[in-house]
């Protein structure tokens, strides 16, 4: 090759970076394609607002990022400039809510540099899950597209596994997406039986596994209830002094005050009982059991102990000799006995599924409007948040989806989503790689 | 309190077992034949299991028991191209190529989960081997006649397929567990060519020789005895493959090594082959049109590993748009309970017909297995096996209310077992399986796809070795 030739080559090697580069840059903007703000309404829809009557044919106006108006075809006046969306044919639903996800927190669950849900240690209550979220994860968009638009992004490791922070499915920073950072402190509670078929522990370890992990979580608990009564008296003025900072047990004070919920991921019948019983003792906690795989079989104790719970539809049988449907029917099991029933997928890239555990759920003898409850307003309601969240109402945030029919079945299609008051791009690495490659240029 | 009450009424109820081909008429419901379209206010007559009539209003012996199914909906049974259901272990990890290994002397025919697949309206799986090695070992096709022994499961026309895997399994495995090639993608095309050279070398020898040794055999005085060329079974099976009488189903994720197996097969010349998982086939699908391979893909499932990131739920879409014949298989216990649903999802996200997305779990993916003479649609002369809905199977409140193999009833949901084990050994309390336990595995991060399972020992010797690399 002469050198003409080469240099050549060279250029033609450097056009190449540089439109791989543009046409990555490209498609880099795509997935932070800006939303639309601004002032929306809403017409010819039908309007279901979980906590009211549907509105066939209603209004809706989103304004400053909240729901400034929902009516039946009464058109308020508005000034400024409004964009007009025509409803006809769709319907318009609070945005659904999943309770425990690792949405934001892990990326490739493969790859361990890209997982942050679990941190090392078994006592974490002060690993605060919305610093580590991360708002340019391609798992978000993905998400939020199929109808969710919000999450608890929750810890998972050791036996206080951190605090988990209830976001918005859109924003540039964790601040940003924040609804409440320390929405709850995720416990494991020990499981007094077999992890699964590879514990090869004997019954007797197991039981003095259980004890042990039980004494420790009592000594936490009252370490934590000392320091917080201490520092009351210290804040009151009753105490002079000045204790060493202690990070943990700081963070465990917001259970005392009801800033954040006590969440007790406990799934086997005999571990739900000790823990409604281990929770007797609590009273100046906040409760909420999480996973509750065998709650149908405890369902009456746990209504009558008024602790919500987040539960999940489309997993296999807890014990073989289950009945098969007994994971659709569990959580409707217990919503019918009178638990406050949350619904999540447990999931990290596909939590857009949850619209389907609800309708599971929803067959299965939950009802469809109180499984379409389990993905809005109980878990606003769960979490403290029913005055910004989980149903179609005035004053309330404008996180909101169309739907060109029921959200719960599978072949329905999403037309629009709204978070805080803004209208989502509906473009995800998903609908992206699809445009790019349906009609490929099949000579390249 | 009923609840209780009414699960442990049925506690001791025993599920239906398998008693061999039954004959049934499903009468007045809308038939869905896959094939040759819808057909309201139907029967379907099922003689000694299989199909010998479908039409309206149809006269059979006073003695034949009959299913009515006004109301609902009657479809073939469901396929599963791509399962581990009921295996005792599922890789035999210790070498990139394992051929002469079958996955029929690894079956639990007393596994429960077949019945909750067929509660989901699964009738036939493909129960593969894992994706530790290249070259894994044969698959059995099974019929879920829950109650028949290891042998009574196999779908007895169905052709041999074996199992094959590209990327990071085999790789991680191997090269990076154990130090033996591959380690890399450049390996993993290596270990293909370089055995079915020697398959082809070896098939040479050995017909010589068996020839030669016939030749000596009638001829003894005359001809000298040939040296003899030892029955190597795993270069057997590669050569039934090469010379097309074993069908390849392999694990595979990226667009590149999808390509690179094409070019293999078309320099050794196999055909009729389907790439499962494939979560960027989507990206060569004309590519894979042209071949004739087939796609068998996950509705949704992706970003637990790095070669399935750049995945997109509209896969199956543009496959079928490019003309692929594809599939919605499941690979887990889980999801084979809702095939169904898995298969709404490609409407949902790709916008194909309801007949098309039903195809991918019924008649698509018998194709793929080589057993579409015999399932997959609802014509005379294939099997009976069906499942009955209460709804289009499509939609997310249909629920499977009866599911037949060879006409026989084996899942009725009005009349189904609590527990529906046939082995009852393990009592209640020991049978718990830690909800806990599987989740934080998939928080932690779902490392892997189900068919690594039994390939852990030598992953975890292989992620310390990685640490010691690393330090």
């Amino acid at each position: 090759m002469n050198r003409k030739k080469q240099s050549r080559f060279q250029f033609c090697g450097w056009m190449v970076v540089l439109t791989l580069l543009f046409g990555f840059t490209n498609l880099q903007a795509q997935i932070v394609e800006k939303p639309e703000y601004g002032t929306f309404i809403i017409e010819n829809v039908d309007i279901y607002p979980v906590t009211a009557d549907v509105i066939k044919g209603g209004v809706v106006v989103i304004k400053d990022g909240t729901i400034d108006y929902v009516g039946s075809n009464v058109k308020p006046d508005l000034t400024g400039e409004v964009k007009r969306i025509d409803g006809s044919g769709y319907r318009l639903y609070p945005g659904f809510i999943d309770s425990e996800t690792q949405l934001g927190l892990n990326e490739i669950g493969a790859v361990a540099v890209t997982v942050d849900a679990a941190e090392v240690g078994s006592v974490n209550p002060e690993m605060i899950a919305q610093t580590a979220v991360n708002p340019g994860s391609v798992s978000i968009p993905v998400t939020r597209v199929d109808g969710v638009t919000n999450v608890v992004a929750s810890p998972v490791s050791g036996l206080v596994s951190g605090t988990g922070s209830l976001i918005d499915l859109y924003g540039y920073t964790p601040e940003a997406m924040s609804i409440d950072q320390r929405a709850g402190i995720y416990i494991n509670w020990p499981s007094s039986g077999k992890r699964g078929w590879w514990d090869s522990r004997s019954e007797s370890d197991i039981e003095k596994d259980y004890k042990e992990a039980l004494d420790q979580i009592n000594e936490l608990f009252n370490d934590a209830r000392a320091y917080h009564a201490m520092w009351e008296a210290i804040e009151s003025g009753d105490l002079d002094a000045q204790p060493d900072v202690n990070a943990k047990m700081d963070a465990m004070r917001h259970l005392f005050t009801q800033e954040a919920r006590l969440v007790v991921r406990v799934n086997r019948e005999k571990d739900i009982l000790a823990a409604l019983e281990w929770a007797k003792d609590q009273d100046d906690l906040s409760f909420v059991f999480s996973g509750v795989s065998e709650g149908w079989r405890v369902a009456e104790q746990l209504a009558e102990a008024e602790i919500p719970v987040i539960a999940t539809a489309l997993v296999t049988t807890s014990r073989p000799s289950d009945h098969y449907a007994r994971p659709y029917q569990n959580a409707g099991l217990m919503a019918n006995a009178g638990v406050h029933v949350s619904l999540s997928t447990f999931n990290t890239e596909n939590v857009r599924n949850l619209p389907f555990h609800a309708g599971y759920a929803a067959t299965y003898g939950m009802g469809v409007e109180e499984a379409l409850k389990a993905v809005t307003i109980n878990p606003a309601e769960m979490w403290g948040v029913a005055d910004k969240l989980g149903s179609i109402e005035v004053g309330k945030h404008a996180n909101l989806f169309l739907v060109d029919g029921d959200p719960f079945e599978t072949t329905s299609t999403i037309k629009d989503v709204f978070i805080r008051g803004y209208r989502i791009p509906m473009v995800s690495r998903h609908t992206q790689l699809n445009e790019e490659f349906l009609n490929r240029d099949a000579t390249n | 309190m009923m609840v209780f009450l009414l699960s442990y009424g049925h506690t001791f109820a025993q599920p239906t077992t398998y008693s061999g081909p039954q004959t049934v008429l499903i009468k007045n419901g809308l038939v869905k034949t896959i094939t040759q379209g819808d057909l309201p206010n139907t029967d379907v007559y099922i003689v000694n299991g299989v199909i010998q009539e479908i039409g309206q209003n149809l006269t059979v012996p006073s003695n034949v028991s009959v299913i009515d199914a006004t109301d609902k909906v009657v479809m073939p049974g469901i396929i599963d191209a791509h399962s581990h259901l009921n295996t005792v272990s599922t890789n035999e990890a210790t070498s990139p190529v394992t051929a002469e290994i079958t996955i029929k002397e690894s079956i639990d025919p007393n596994d429960v989960a077949m019945y909750h697949a067929l509660a989901g309206g699964v009738t036939t799986i493909n129960l593969m081997h894992g994706s530790a090695n290249v070259i894994g070992a044969r698959n059995a096709t099974l019929k879920l006649r829950y109650g028949a022994d290891q042998f009574g499961l196999q779908f007895q026309e169905a052709p041999q397929t074996i199992k094959f895997a590209l990327g990071e399994n085999p790789t991680r495995v191997h090269g990076q567990g154990t130090g033996v090639q591959p380690r890399t993608r450049m390996g993993v095309e290596r270990v293909i060519r370089d055995i079915f050279d020697d398959a082809i070398e070896y098939d040479r020898k050995r017909q010589e020789y068996l020839s030669q040794k016939a030749a000596y055999e009638r001829r003894p005085n005359r001809v000298s005895p040939p040296v003899p060329v030892a029955k190597n079974l795993r270069l057997e099976v590669i050569s039934d493959i090469i010379k097309g009488n074993i069908l390849v189903h392999c694990h595979s994720y990226r667009a590149d090594e999808i390509v690179m197996l094409v070019n293999v097969f078309k320099d050794y010349g196999v055909e009729n082959y389907t790439f499962q998982h494939a979560n960027e086939a989507f990206k060569v699908a004309p590519e894979l049109a042209e071949a004739g391979a087939n796609a068998s893909v996950f509705s949704d499932w992706w970003a637990y590993k790095f070669e399935v990131y750049y995945s997109t739920a509209y896969n199956a879409a543009i496959l079928h748009e490019n003309g692929v014949n594809t599939s919605i298989n499941s690979d887990s216990n889980e999801l084979i309970r809702h095939l169904n649903h898995e298969a709404a999802k490609v409407v949902r996200y790709g916008g194909i017909s309801a007949d098309d997305a039903l195809a991918m779990i019924t008649i698509n993916p018998a194709k793929q297995l080589g057993i579409d003479e015999y399932v997959g649609s609802l014509e005379v002369g294939k099997h009976g096996d069906v499942s009955i809905w209460s709804a289009d199977p499509l939609s997310i409140y249909a629920i499977n209310e009866m599911t037949l193999v060879d006409g026989q009833v084996l899942f009725d949901r009005a009349s189904d077992a609590a527990d529906a084990r046939l082995d009852r050994a393990i009592s209640y309390d020991q049978s718990f399986e830690d909800l806990q336990a599987q989740v934080s595995e998939e928080v932690r991060g779902r490392q892997d796809d189900a068919c690594m399972e039994d390939a852990f020992i030598l992953f975890e010797s292989g992620s310390q070795m990685e640490q010691t690399h690393n330090h």
